[in-house]
């Protein structure tokens, strides 16, 4: 860990409308909170809140088997997915288990996630029930993709605005302790969903839950993933690769002038950066699930410490003064400065000659680096640190990077490189190609403001850029 | 690590030749694919004297379609198997990947590469078919990789083709004259069926003088010579002809040919030479049981030809290694020998072609009881004289086209060691097969060899 700045250790204590932890890392409501034996692991580990596994009055019924899994080239579980129903324990071990737990951990957060028919009297009971245990809060599950939405809860609440405004309405009824509803994505737009939140009373949502997904099929059998006995359904997608949409609908909730409630973020979250991204998007907390069904309850260690020694270098003491900080920053497309531009620039020493920059700005975007093909000779005269690539062997000299007696070179066209990043995605060392500013010499206008100018016959309209 | 025992068991010397480089499992085959970076006009594919695709066998192996990879390897390297066992990638297709620079370790593309060929192979795939018969008969004498590869890539394309191997077994060098610790012999050969199998005549035992060529070039459309190089070359000092003085690709062949406990070896072994048969001869006597081995260099560490990994590979085989010896006689006494005298030497200049003088006084005797040959093999000499009009250069090679294999004369052509100034890995000995191939088909589909 870094030296702490003289402003003292940043401080990761959290306040989640009302509900306290020592941390922003909290469990998401799924299979690693299913048992206090779980969650009393968890906390000893380091987590500073668990949402309990969603109960009902009457333990469901799962099948087998119930995850599947996306891998990308060599590495393990990008994306998972499960058909896993909510809670297979009993009503009274789960509130039991709840009680015991919030006795041992007065400090950790502890909430309880629910899901029951839709009755007002149903409602109320569980909740009461539920906060006689002294949990901390409430979360309603309303974006369950599978199986509890074809029998009229989960998802099939949360895509109904008016639903989860009226199911809100009946908890919050009983409720004397927060009370938290978590969102589905599988929704054309999560601010309708967002103020019926509000507006049934809610004090905090969370997002988003899994989105609906079919993962893919086995091709050996022709059977769907996860397979029972020769059949799948589609079931609930998360991961890492879902952070980016989890992203967008954070900031989308986080911006709504008619719902300003607190965010806890979930979707993909396995890295401090990840959490750091949600919070920066307006989250208080953040959930966390399929990295810890990956990896165990330890990665949260990496967390803390990713997050402080971050807050330390950013001159941040608690969290709250860096949550939202970016939402500003997220606009319309139409707010975007069109005289702004950057190019792509690589760093000679830095490139290892593997030519993906080059392939990908040719086929898939803007041709505009150039290939030439040098003899060695050349290549270590124009690059001299490349010296350190010749080797020789018996009678046999040999270069990384060099083949057939050449070495290719690559070079941008800033004339024509429109500044579209993919070859610095692209790029595998760091560092090697940058995106460089430069001075178009351009007074700022957004496209809002060249509509406008234009519509005054103010300016001439912009020409299109020369293609091969 | 080898044994040490006086009399190692069958076994044990089994043991001693298994696999250097065990295969990759298929785990460590995925893993390792996808460091692959999947390059551009890839260096390794550049480097590989075949231009296999190696990014693209990779991604294929990567994606779980290992016959479809092997299928990539072996359209452009028919010994895509051998190659990936006995091939020096460090300094080939290894040597070239960009991951050197990046994380200063390439992708194993050479083990990679046997995983592919392996997995096809047990499953029996059969890749190629031969193309419709022409009517046209090509003779190829030699059934080493060059002539080997020059049949098969005919076969393709409808030539009947008719090898003659002086030796009783197919295959070449790749076969007997690579170290059975790198290659097994029964590997060697499933290699040499595949090419087989599209129906070219093999005819072993059939040696090929300059009369029989000469037939054979009136009997046959085109004929190719692939009879690689003969012996090491003599040393002409006193004590060369004992029996327990052996020259190195004989040395060699018995590891192919003889169970390894029949296979002749001493206690004390001195191997002759700073190349890499030296290097593949030291690490089998080892292998056989001797209890010493020395490399007997007449130059220095810096001179030698064989490859650096080669050197430190022997090192870690408990090889020892003297520089500047230069042999001056075999040591014998009551028919037994009993070491290597040599002179100390040192070089005048710098570089290869530094001058070599004798120390005075230095003479000095190294003990040993076995004394293997490596000094680099010689050219067929008589079979090249033998042919009429044949232009070889001042290294008694054939002198061809290297675009079309075609000789100076007509209807002959030549593939591989023969043909080659220096001395050539088993994939440049594929790649002049199929070269030689490509100006035979075009000679005999367009009546010249062409360009």
């Amino acid at each position: 860990m870094i030296a702490p700045k003289s402003n003292g250790q940043p401080n990761l204590a959290t306040d989640f409308c009302g509900i306290k932890s020592p941390n922003p890392f909290w469990l998401a409501s799924a299979p690693p909170t299913n048992s206090g034996y779980q969650i009393r692991r968890a906390f000893d580990a380091g987590w500073g809140g668990a949402v309990w596994k969603t109960l009902n009055h009457d333990p469901i019924v799962n099948v087998s088997s119930r995850y599947a899994a996306v891998d990308y080239d060599g590495r393990k579980i990008i994306g998972l997915n499960n058909i896993e129903l909510i809670t297979d324990r009993t009503l009274d071990v789960n509130l039991k288990e709840i009680a015991e737990v919030k006795r041992d951990y007065p400090d950790h957060a502890l909430i309880v996630s629910l899901m029951v028919e839709s009755k007002r009297e149903t409602w109320h009971d569980i909740v009461k029930q539920t906060q006689d245990t002294g949990a901390d809060g409430i979360e309603l599950n309303f974006g369950c993709p599978h199986g509890m939405s074809e029998r009229g809860m989960g998802a099939a609440v949360g895509q109904v605005p008016e639903y989860c405004c009226m199911i809100v309405e009946w908890v919050k009824e009983a409720a004397q302790i927060p009370v938290i509803v978590k969102l589905t994505p599988n929704i054309t737009d999560i601010r309708l969903a967002g103020r019926a939140a509000k507006k049934g009373g809610a004090d905090a949502v969370s997002l988003i839950n899994t989105i609906n997904s079919v993962m893919g099929i086995d091709l050996d059998t022709l059977a769907p993933k996860p397979a029972v006995r020769g059949k799948g359904s589609h079931g609930g997608y998360c991961g890492p690769a879902v952070k980016p949409i989890a992203l967008n609908m954070v900031s989308q909730i986080a911006t709504d002038p008619e719902i300003n409630l607190p965010i806890s973020g979930i979707g993909g979250i396995q890295a401090w950066q990840d959490a750091v991204e949600f919070m920066l998007l307006g989250s208080t907390s953040v959930q966390v699930c399929t990295a810890v069904m990956h990896y165990g309850f330890r990665i949260v260690e990496h967390l803390i410490s990713g997050m402080t020694n971050w807050m330390a270098e950013k001159g941040f003491q608690s969290t709250t003064d860096f949550i939202g900080k970016s939402s500003p920053l997220l606009t319309n497309w139409s707010d975007l400065d069109l005289s702004y531009k950057v190019v792509a620039q690589i760093e000679p020493e830095k490139c290892i000659n593997c030519g993906l920059c080059y392939i990908a700005c040719e086929d898939g975007c803007h041709q505009s680096i150039n290939i030439e093909s040098v003899t060695e000779k050349e290549f270590l005269k124009r690059t001299p640190s490349a010296k350190d690539r010749v080797f020789t062997s018996g009678n046999n000299q040999y270069t990384h990077g060099a083949g057939d007696g050449y070495v290719n070179i690559f070079t941008i066209n800033q004339d024509t490189c429109v500044g579209c990043n993919m070859c610095s995605l692209v790029c595998p060392v760091q560092g090697c190609i940058d995106m460089k500013e430069i001075d178009t010499g351009k007074p700022s206008m957004t496209w809002r403001q060249y509509q406008a100018l234009l519509a005054e016959g103010k300016i001439d309209p912009i020409q299109p850029p020369e293609h091969v | 690590m080898p044994t040490r025992n006086s009399k190692p068991t069958l076994k044990q010397l089994k043991q001693n030749f298994a696999d250097v480089h065990p295969p990759l499992t298929p785990d460590e085959a995925i893993t390792e694919s996808s460091r692959c970076l999947f390059c551009y006009d890839a260096p390794c594919t550049r480097a590989c004297p075949t231009h296999i695709d190696i990014p693209s066998f990779i991604r294929k192996i990567m994606h779980k379609d290992n016959v479809g990879s092997a299928g990539t390897i072996l359209d452009s390297n028919i010994f895509g198997g051998s190659c990936a066992r006995v091939c020096p990638t460090e300094v080939l297709c290894e040597g070239a990947c960009v991951d050197n620079t990046m994380l200063n370790a390439p992708v194993q593309i050479g083990k990679l590469q046997r995983f592919a060929c392996d997995t096809a192979h047990d499953q029996s795939f059969n890749f190629y078919q031969p193309g419709p018969d022409t009517g046209q008969h090509v003779a190829i004498i030699g059934a080493g990789p060059a002539g080997l590869t020059c049949a098969h890539e005919l076969r393709k394309k409808g030539h009947r083709a008719t090898v003659h191997e002086a030796r009783s077994v197919a295959g070449g060098l790749n076969t007997l004259g690579i170290a059975a610790y790198k290659i097994t012999t029964e590997f060697a050969l499933t290699e040499v069926d595949r090419i087989l199998h599209l129906g070219i005549d093999l005819k072993l035992k059939s040696r090929i003088d300059g009369a029989k060529l000469a037939k054979l070039l009136d009997s046959h459309d085109a004929v190719c010579l692939a009879v690689g190089l003969g012996n090491t070359a003599p040393l002409n000092i006193p004590g060369e002809d004992h029996k327990d003085v052996m020259e190195s690709l004989e040395f060699l062949f018995q590891t192919h040919t003889k169970p390894l406990n029949k296979c002749r070896i001493g206690k004390h072994v001195v191997v002759i030479g700073g190349g890499n048969t030296a290097i593949d001869a030291a690490n089998a006597a080892i292998r056989l049981g001797a209890e010493s081995v020395t490399i007997a260099y007449r130059r220095d560490k810096q001179s030698m030809p064989a490859f650096d990994h080669e050197y430190e590979f022997a090192l870690a085989s408990n090889v020892d290694f003297l520089f500047n010896a230069k042999p001056k006689r075999f040591m014998t006494k009551a028919g037994k020998v009993t070491g290597l005298r040599c002179t100390r030497t040192r070089l005048q200049g710098k570089g290869r072609n530094a001058k070599l003088v004798s120390v005075p006084n230095s003479d000095h005797t190294i003990p040993a009881d076995f004394i293997v040959k490596a000094l680099g093999q010689e050219p067929l000499l008589d079979l090249l004289k033998s042919v009429p009009k044949l232009k070889i250069n001042r290294k008694n090679r054939i002198v061809v086209d290297q675009t079309t294999g075609a000789t100076s004369v007509k209807n002959l052509f030549a593939a591989g060691d023969c043909q080659a100034d220096t001395m050539e890995e088993v994939v440049n000995a594929v790649q002049r097969g199929k070269i030689t191939a490509a100006g035979i088909h075009a000679m005999l589909t367009e009546g010249s060899p062409g360009r």
